[in-house]
């Protein structure tokens, strides 16, 4: 282990700390349902948005090569559209990287 | 919506998550941090990205305690966002010691889920978040323990299934809401361009994802508001 146990608990507790705070905070103090259309369609885009900017483009640069990237986004996309769930989709995506991999190495 | 409920809608969660912080395991142990160590960062932060580059700040020699505030601040914003959807959707019965201890709980799968149902109850969103909170904690365990022995073209494979999870979370949404397709492509176009215009690239990557989440849910919210009656766009 390069860091000693103390630096480890100090990392910690400003990780843990500041994450809890994100969550806590908003989620006690703003009980009020929204009456705005707009904001409350905002906060129902909002998962989605998060979700695609996290994805796009950092899955191309998960793996070791691009197309290995972009061959598990492209079947994570196909098994969800065929109607696959969470870990389907997941194992799918994983399964294509495995398999490129496998046939880059062949070729 | 009893507890049963939640845990049976959180199951595809937990496993998800056990392949995904088993990943995190792995890069844990690579950087020689102990097995204990690692599981518990996963067990007192349940985040997916904000961990991984707590663990490269932490590891890094030149990391400082501020940094790893500010990004992990930066990172998990997007929680805060999430948090405020979901107080707008919680039971009444959901007081303010429930919502502290319970807060731990918004991911982002677990907040999608709880975002489709029609209400949402302590008892029910405790069961949902269980089987997750065990599967991120366990499989980041596992992963620690044994991700040394696995061979790396396994652990380079590994390392999309978080990405898949998101896929299947948006892709089914995009199907049913046509306009959540115009959200998304603007968030992935800025996206991109974070990535790849030079001028921009220096924004660091959390500070990113807020941008062109914020920008993305603002324009779609005000060209395509959606009918309360159907606020989420859910389908169930």
């Amino acid at each position: 282990m390069n860091i000693d146990l103390q630096t480890y608990a100090i990392y910690l507790l400003v990780m843990a700390g500041v994450t809890l705070f994100l969550r806590a905070v908003p989620f006690i103090l703003l009980r009020k349902k929204l009456k705005s259309v707009f904001w409350s369609s905002f906060l129902a885009y909002v998962p989605y948005t998060v979700l695609s900017a996290m994805t796009v483009p950092a899955i191309f640069f998960a793996t070791d090569s691009r197309i290995t990237g972009i061959s598990a986004l492209a079947s994570a996309v196909i098994a969800s559209l065929l109607g696959g769930g969470l870990v389907t989709v997941a194992v799918v995506s994983c399964l294509t990287v495995l398999g490129v991999d496998g046939l880059l190495l062949i070729l | 919506m009893k507890f049963s409920d939640g845990v049976k809608d959180g199951l595809p969660i937990g496993l998800g998550y056990f392949a995904v912080s088993f990943s995190f395991g792995i890069a844990g142990s690579a950087k020689l941090l102990s097995w204990p160590l690692v599981t518990l960062i996963s067990m007192t932060n349940l985040t997916s990205a904000g961990q991984f580059a707590g663990l490269q700040i932490m590891t890094d020699a030149a990391g400082t305690f501020i940094e790893m505030a500010l990004a992990t601040f930066f990172i998990n914003l997007r929680y805060s966002l999430m948090a405020i959807s979901l107080s707008q959707k919680v039971s009444p019965d959901f007081g303010t010691t429930k919502r502290l201890l319970l807060a731990t709980g918004i991911t982002d799968e677990i907040f999608a889920v709880a975002m489709s149902k029609k209400s949402v109850t302590p008892i029910y969103f405790l069961g949902l978040m269980t089987l997750p909170y065990i599967g991120w904690s366990s499989g980041t365990a596992v992963g620690a323990i044994c991700g040394e022995i696995l061979p790396a073209i396994v652990t380079n494979a590994l390392g999309v299934a978080l990405y898949g999870m998101f896929v299947a979370i948006v892709v089914p949404q995009m199907k049913v809401h046509k306009p959540t397709i115009f959200a998304v492509t603007i968030a992935v176009a800025l996206s991109c361009a974070f990535k790849f215009v030079p001028a921009l690239s220096c924004v660091s990557v959390g500070f990113a994802i807020i941008i062109c989440a914020l920008v993305a849910s603002l324009a779609a919210a005000a060209l395509f508001p959606m009918k309360p009656e159907n606020d989420e766009g859910a389908t169930k």
